[in-house]
């Protein structure tokens, strides 16, 4: 060996040694060796992005920092969380009524952030409650639940909610076809073909943010699945992917997947607005509750709301295409140009892109391959941009970025893979661990996405924390997408079961975030503004105590004169004007909940005593270094007895002889 | 084979270095605005009421007692939620102290005299002025106390500060004083 060829030998040795110390270990290779640098968030300093994610069977959203994917917030939303008293305080109990009554959990599948011209704007995220037929829009100012809207005709709210470029529509597919609400429901369900119909609601969402149901599409009876609103030149349409053509009832495991191809539906919803316009809706009678949070009573009010406007397709025409998409279409998603529409066909063997160019050809020149129910459906060669052949196995979704780059997660294969819309030419993948539902580039639904990351969001997890038992936790994965090939940087478990999420630079929100509520604009009618507003009054078997809460004690903290089978409203109204000093509120033996009060905003908790004896109520959120002293009692006598209300708080000294050892 | 090894050492240097470099310029991956790291007095915010320290700093009055609360690093303490009471002497208040007091003890090496001091003025409750009784004894943070004397109304404490106006801040009660107090002797 000459010195040369020795050294080099050595220097080969060395660049292995550095090479794996330098590196990860195990099964962690996969990730770059950048990726604590890319993903570290150094103490005191703030992410990049928020990261909206959908809870799935929690019912809530979650907020996330991205990079770091640490957990900010767990938005209550359509189940109750007695940690906020969400659901439990008399306040907010409303937010959850349906017009099946009180219904305190739900399935939150897909995120929707509200747009300007096809650009994420930062006003509100919007969620879907798929199990009781729900849309709530979230304040992004507060990061509370502002208004939950029922959606009748409708069972299983999974196509939803999806949402048009200038925030004019979000819209609502029914997953489950059934009979609709204002027909006879008691039908042999083996009557599914006859008796069974889908609907479709645009959700009109006001400046304010205030939604109303515009109207319904009556549809064939399919199972919606997803969809996307057209942007740019294809705004003006929606379209929703659908399975169960075969108008299957039973074991749809098989009897949904006989023909090749189901549908997306293509709806012209402007031209739907014109039909409204004349008249070509019909009124329909249904019952639906319309919940709003008002920020100034600090209160939910519930109605339930009458009349829906229904267009039938039939009376309609123009106004609904099919368009054929191999084996059950699960996502449906629109490129940033408008132009193309991905279908994924959860069993199909290619991603099929439509191109909205030769849609409204295939249109023009009624290129039809027949109809379905009455609707003409478009011949599939003739709108189709072309087939990304063998991308994987169960293609679900996909998301775009600002470089005409796709991404399309596949369960089956746990992998996503990155394609070129022109050329439809797979250019990258990566594998998820494991089994990657939905996923999201922030800003990919949009017109403008901001590119940077792609987020996985995998249905299962088996080996990849400390196991906790048969329950494991779901989880994000976090990869890097600014350089030809897909690098993962980090993964972090969710709340519930996330479905979908999608995130937004955070200066787009940050500087709208609400400190306090203003205790002078506070119209609750039970709050008392100031502790000379404090005070105990029995109504009948009612007693209402409006008690304040500042640092660090309740006003009052002694009551007296409670009986035994009255009810007591706590109306506690937090005082403090300053930001991050909420206020908690409990009292021993309630059947509910706690109140947890942020500044300025008074909330009821309703307390039915059970027995005779001194009760304690305190504060549960550390307030301030006195706060384990903000505390107090109520006491219960008999219910003859003759105790008088009485309350205080600094005044009610120690009486009779203090007992003395002898 | 001296020179091999001195290679050698080059190349193991550049790799260790190669790994402390990426270790190093791992600071972070965030490109919003970051938050400061100064402590929570510093916390921007415009929407909440004024907490102990704004108020004091608002006050043309009480220049002296900022000057002195932050040479005693007491700043951010005071924009703690609390709750606390303060007993805010004036500037006029420091000035009746014996000619040097102050300059003396904003040297660094009398900073615990000082802390000393301006903790005698700070309690751990939000004390409204109708809370004071005559006789009452309050524990102060540096763990003395004060005695509280009420005549036709008029609040003194140590029988030598008079209360001359009450402001409520968000994390407690400022009470400015015409007298500055001082802290018993040390037994």
């Amino acid at each position: 060996m000459n010195k040369l060829s020795k050294l080099t030998a050595i220097a080969a040795v060395v660049t292995v040694v550095g090479f794996f110390s330098c590196k990860p270990r195990g099964a962690q290779s996969v990730v770059g060796g950048d990726a604590a640098q890319k993903t570290y968030v150094a103490p005191g300093k703030y992410d990049e992005f928020y990261d909206f994610v959908s809870g799935g069977f929690s019912g809530q959203m979650s907020v996330y920092g991205l990079p770091s994917g640490r957990l900010f917030r767990v938005i209550p939303v359509f189940s109750v969380d007695p940690e906020k008293g969400y659901g439990y305080s008399e306040e907010t109990k409303a937010m959850l009524n349906t017009s099946h009554g009180y219904v305190p959990w739900d399935d939150l599948h897909h995120i929707a952030l509200s747009e300007t011209n096809g650009i994420q704007d930062g006003r509100w995220v919007f969620g879907n409650g798929n199990n009781t037929p729900r849309i709530a829009r979230v304040d992004l100012k507060t990061f509370r639940t502002a208004e939950i809207l029922e959606i009748p005709n409708s069972a299983g709210n999974h196509s939803s909610p999806f949402i048009t470029e200038n925030s004019e529509y979000v819209v609502a597919g029914t997953r489950f076809s059934v009979p609709l609400d204002n027909t006879n429901g008691d039908v042999p369900i083996n009557t599914y073909k006859q008796n069974f119909k889908g609907t479709v609601s645009f959700i009109h969402v006001d400046t304010s943010g205030r939604m109303n149901i515009a109207f319904q599409i009556q549809t064939p009876g399919v199972n919606f699945d997803l969809a996307r609103a057209g942007k740019a030149k294809s705004h003006g349409w929606v379209f929703f992917s659908c399975y169960n053509s075969e108008k299957a009832n039973t074991l749809l495991e098989v009897n949904a997947s006989q023909r090749d191809k189901d549908f997306i539906m293509c709806v012209n919803w402007k031209k739907a607005e014109e039909y409204v316009k004349a008249g070509k809706a019909e009124k329909r009678t249904v019952a639906y509750a319309h919940n709003v949070y008002n920020e100034t009573t600090h209160s939910a009010t519930s109605e339930i709301e009458k009349e829906v406007l229904v267009l039938d397709p039939k009376n309609c025409p123009d106004m609904v295409y099919f368009m054929p998409c191999p084996k059950s279409p699960h996502g449906c998603d629109t490129d940033p140009s408008g132009e193309y529409i991905v279908g994924s066909g959860k069993l199909a063997a290619v991603i099929p892109v439509f191109s909205f160019t030769k849609i409204q050809k295939a249109i023009a020149d009624k290129n039809f391959d027949g109809d379905y129910d009455g609707i003409p459906v478009l011949k599939y060669e003739a709108v189709l941009h072309g087939e990304v052949q063998k991308p994987g196995l169960g293609p679900l979704h996909t998301e775009f970025d600002a470089d005409g780059n796709a991404y399309t997660s596949f369960f089956v294969s746990s992998e996503i893979v990155k394609w070129r819309v022109s050329d439809l030419k797979v250019l990258d993948r990566v594998p998820t661990y494991y089994s990657v539902g939905h996923l999201s580039v922030p800003g990919g639904p949009t017109r403008k996405p901001w590119g940077k990351y792609v987020i996985a969001y995998n249905k299962i997890t088996k080996d990849r924390y400390l196991p906790t038992g048969p329950e494991l936790a779901q989880s994000a994965q976090l990869y890097d997408i600014s350089g030809e090939k897909m690098k993962l940087l980090l993964d972090f478990p969710t709340i519930g079961e996330p479905h979908y999420a999608e995130a937004i630079p955070a200066n787009l929100i940050m500087k709208n975030s609400q400190k306090i509520f203003r205790i002078e604009d506070n119209q609750n009618p039970f709050a008392a503004k100031g502790d000379a507003n404090a005070r105990v009054e029995r109504k009948g078997n009612e007693v209402h105590a409006y008690i304040t809460a500042i640092r660090s004690h309740f006003t009052p903290d002694n009551i007296e004169g409670v009986k035994l089978g009255d009810v007591v409203y706590f109306h506690v109204t937090n005082l403090e004007q300053d930001w991050d000093i909420p206020h908690g509120f409990a009292v021993k033996g309630a059947n509910n909940a706690e109140l947890l009060i942020m500044p300025g905003e008074t909330q009821t908790l309703a307390w039915k005593p059970d027995r005779i004896g001194v009760f304690p109520i305190y504060c549960t959120d550390f307030c301030s270094a006195l706060h384990q002293e903000m505390q107090g009692y109520v006491r219960v006598s008999a219910p003859g007895s003759n105790v008088p209300i009485t309350f205080s708080t600094g005044k009610n000294e120690p009486t009779g002889p203090i007992a003395q050892n002898k | 084979m001296k020179k091999t090894f001195q290679i050698l050492i080059a190349l193991v240097m550049v790799f260790l270095m190669s790994c402390n470099n990426s270790n190093q310029t791992a600071a972070d991956a965030s490109s919003t605005e970051a938050s400061s790291d100064a402590g929570q007095a510093n916390v921007k915010d415009d929407a909440s009421m004024k907490d102990i320290v704004k108020v004091a700093v608002g006050s043309p009055d009480h220049t002296t007692l900022i000057s002195a609360l932050k040479q005693a690093d007491l700043v951010d303490v005071l924009a703690n939620p609390g709750p606390f009471t303060v007993f805010a002497p004036t500037n006029e208040a420091f000035n009746k102290l014996p000619k040097g007091t102050l300059d003396d003890l904003m040297k660094t090496e009398k900073k615990t005299d000082l802390q000393n001091i301006l903790q005698y003025h700070v309690t751990t409750s939000s004390l409204k002025a109708d809370y004071f009784k005559d006789g009452q004894t309050i524990g102060m943070v540096n763990g003395d106390n004060i005695t509280v004397s009420v005549k036709d109304g008029k609040v003194t404490l140590n029988g030598s500060a008079n209360i001359v106006a009450s402001v409520q801040a968000s994390n407690g009660m400022v009470h400015i004083i015409d007298a500055v107090l001082l802290p018993p002797a040390k037994k």
